[in-house]
């Protein structure tokens, strides 16, 4: 019964999903044109991506599972999260990279064949953030592995992410 | 040399001799009280000890000084010691004598430095050693290594299972891969500084960190946050503790490949995080508690967008409940697996869903008194016994109905006036502070010292996984390897709260 209900709901409600976000972020843009538009080409509509967490604080991991979620619906522009590296097109990699995480993020990436991009998402994935200068962390991303793409926030939300993630597909 | 140390609220803080501090140690594996915290120092060692059973309950706080580095094992006598002493033995240098492991936990070999938070570092080469895990002896076992890449959206750590056929005879973890320094980098900090690292020690508790790090600090500088900002911080921690369980009973249905609930949960918990953005701005709250109050208010727009949000889940999420209690397929999964035994949860003093689904009904709401304002709020704290995922589903499920009405409550009561106090540094004087704090998944633990220029010197903060992730390997013991996932999620012990 109450299985009946919910699916019934479902098919007479409308959709609760989000329209497409506006690619208007300048910064975002200014990274777009910069990625290889042969490549882009390659790639087509669809990204294969294999989320890194090197240390966050699950913030992002967060917000990044919101994605998923019927409001952000990231299967509809072709994205889609995979279990593996060996299958992705993006790294989506999250922390300010710990030192304990350095090798598991080198690995990862050596892993996923080519042509490959890494994107940098939360304000630790840039340079640290609150936790740059420790002991335990190489501090951002880029010092480990080549990135292509940054997103900003703490955590960036499902929104920015998404915005971020389509300027890999899509020219702003 | 032992007595009570000045400065320390609002439990007393003793110092003890070293047959103190064993006797203490004894009380514990007899099972008097139970161990809330064991921390470390450059030259000290404290651990905190509650006692509910006592004729005055309350919490003790003892400290060992360890001029010569070397303070006696609580961990010889009393298992739940174990991985904190691995631990303080790592960042401080101290050794822990009698301790039977000896091996490292959250130092990898890879800081390039050992006893980094020791009075005085050594540079140490990176070449990261092999770790010896347990040995497994037996005929027809095989071992599968997992980690610390997983295969979905989690957070790193290594799993070791050695397995007969598919069942599990034992699982051993090996955490610490997201150890950021964090104690570290608090020392010296400036307050607000230290209150954003605090909130960054586990995403998902952002609310309850921040909690228990500003009450510490206002315990230590004796301050009064104004009530309303006590209410507001109370109103965003049910709304964090709603959006988790929301999250994680739709995670464990969708580990026993139920997307529907999935689905559906995840609808409910972007409503919560949407009101949050609405009301305080930021999607998880994050720096929106600070000591001396909340950095945030809410309006009549807000307050309107909660009780909408409040009717929307009480409409919608029974029916959820209910689902989940008729679909056989899914109770198949969850009743009867990965059973944690209540004798086990009290004495590793589990607290949270992982303790009140095996008999252990502490909530630090509630618990000797209970903190502002929830000593004036009507709420129950659900127990059970089974200890299985269907029990730890269960608790969420109530907890929820719980929060929905802690929030409906707040929203009817909420004092006027100001969110926010000055806070002044005890200029002149050492400090130091406590406090616990309900995140969704047990109680925070925050101690913290401030120096005479209101800095902080130390601060520790105890995450509640450091007492679950060791149930996890008892949990998984004759299960398949395949529930392994639904455990897991059932527990959602936080990676980064433990390792710091
Ligand atoms: S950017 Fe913010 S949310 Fe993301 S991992 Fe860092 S501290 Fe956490």
């Amino acid at each position: 019964m109450p299985m009946r209900k919910t699916f019934l709901e479902g098919l007479l409600h409308r959709p609760v999903t989000d329209p497409p976000p506006a690619l208007d972020d300048p910064e975002l843009a200014e990274l777009g044109r910069k990625l290889d538009a042969a490549a882009r080409r390659r790639l087509g509509r669809g990204l294969a991506i294999r989320e890194v967490d090197a240390g966050s604080c699950n913030g992002c991991e967060l917000e990044i599972h919101a994605l998923n979620n019927a409001f952000h619906d990231l299967e509809r522009f072709g994205l889609r999260f995979v279990a593996s590296p060996r299958h992705a097109d993006v790294l989506l990699v999250t922390g300010p990279v710990t030192k304990n995480m350095r090798e598991a993020l080198e690995r990862t990436w050596r892993a996923t064949p080519d042509p490959k991009w890494v994107v940098a998402a939360g304000d630790c994935a840039i340079n640290g953030g609150p936790f740059a200068g420790s002991y335990a962390c190489v501090g951002g991303v880029a010092a480990v592995v080549p990135v292509d793409l940054h997103i900003r926030g703490c955590p960036p939300t499902p929104t920015q992410l998404l915005k971020g993630l389509l300027t890999l597909i899509e020219a702003p | 040399m032992t007595g009570t140390v000045t400065h320390h609220r609002p439990w007393p803080r003793r110092m003890a001799d070293a047959p103190g501090w064993e006797r203490a140690a004894a009380r514990l594996a007899a099972g008097e009280g139970t161990l809330l915290a064991l921390w470390g120092e450059p030259d000290c060692a404290h651990m905190a000890i509650l006692d509910e059973g006592a004729a005055s309950p309350g919490i003790e706080v003892l400290s060992l000084a360890c001029p010569d580095g070397r303070f006696p094992s609580v961990g010889r006598v009393h298992a739940p010691a174990i991985r904190l002493e691995r631990a303080m033995r790592d960042l401080f240098g101290l050794e822990p004598v009698g301790l039977p492991d000896a091996r490292p936990w959250p130092d990898h070999g890879r800081w390039g430095v050992a006893a980094p938070l020791s009075a005085s570092p050594r540079p140490a080469p990176d070449e990261a050693p092999a770790y010896p895990f347990l040995p497994v002896e037996g005929e027809d076992l095989h071992e599968v290594p997992v980690g610390p890449v997983h295969a979905g959206i989690i957070e790193p750590g290594h799993f070791r299972f050695t397995c007969d056929g598919e069942t599990v005879v034992r699982l051993e973890e090996r955490l610490g891969y997201v150890h950021k320094g964090i104690e570290g980098l608090m020392r010296g900090a400036e307050l607000d500084r230290a209150a954003r690292l605090a909130a960054r020690t586990s995403g998902d508790s952002t609310v309850a960190y921040g909690i228990a790090f500003a009450r510490a600090a206002e315990a230590a500088l004796g301050i009064e946050p104004p009530p309303r900002a006590v209410w507001l911080r109370a109103l965003m921690a049910e709304l964090e503790r709603l959006a988790n369980h929301l999250g994680d009973v739709g995670a464990i249905c969708n580990d026993a490949s139920f997307a529907l609930m999935h689905a559906h949960c995840g609808i409910l918990r972007e409503r919560v995080l949407r009101a949050a953005m609405t009301c305080f701005g930021h999607r998880l709250m994050m720096d929106r508690v600070v000591p001396g109050g909340v950095a945030c208010n809410l309006d009549a727009a807000g307050i309107a967008a909660l009780r909408a949000l409040v009717a929307e889940i009480g409409a919608r999420f029974p029916r959820l409940a209910d689902l989940y209690d008729r679909t056989a397929s899914l109770l198949d999964r969850t009743v009867a697996t990965g059973i944690v035994r209540p004798d086990l949860a009290r004495r590793f003093g589990a607290g949270g869903h992982v303790g009140r689904a095996s008999g252990r009904a502490f909530d630090s709401r509630r618990a000797l008194g209970g903190y502002p304002p929830y000593d004036a709020l009507r709420f129950e704290v659900p127990v059970l016994e089974e200890g299985d995922v269907n029990a730890r589903v269960w608790i969420r499920i109530r907890e929820i109905g719980q929060s929905l009405a802690l929030v409906a409550q707040i929203l009817d009561r909420l004092p006027d006036g100001p969110v926010r106090v000055p806070v002044a540094p005890a200029r002149g004087e050492v400090r130091e502070g406590m406090a616990l704090a309900e995140a969704f998944r047990g109680e925070v633990f925050a101690w913290l010292r401030l120096d005479a220029g209101g800095r902080v010197a130390r601060c520790h903060l105890r995450d509640p996984s450091w007492f679950q992730w060791p149930l996890l390997e008892a949990a998984i013991e004759d299960n398949i390897i395949a529930d392994f996932p639904l455990c897991n999620k059932s527990f959602n012990c936080s990676y980064s709260g433990h390792d710091l």
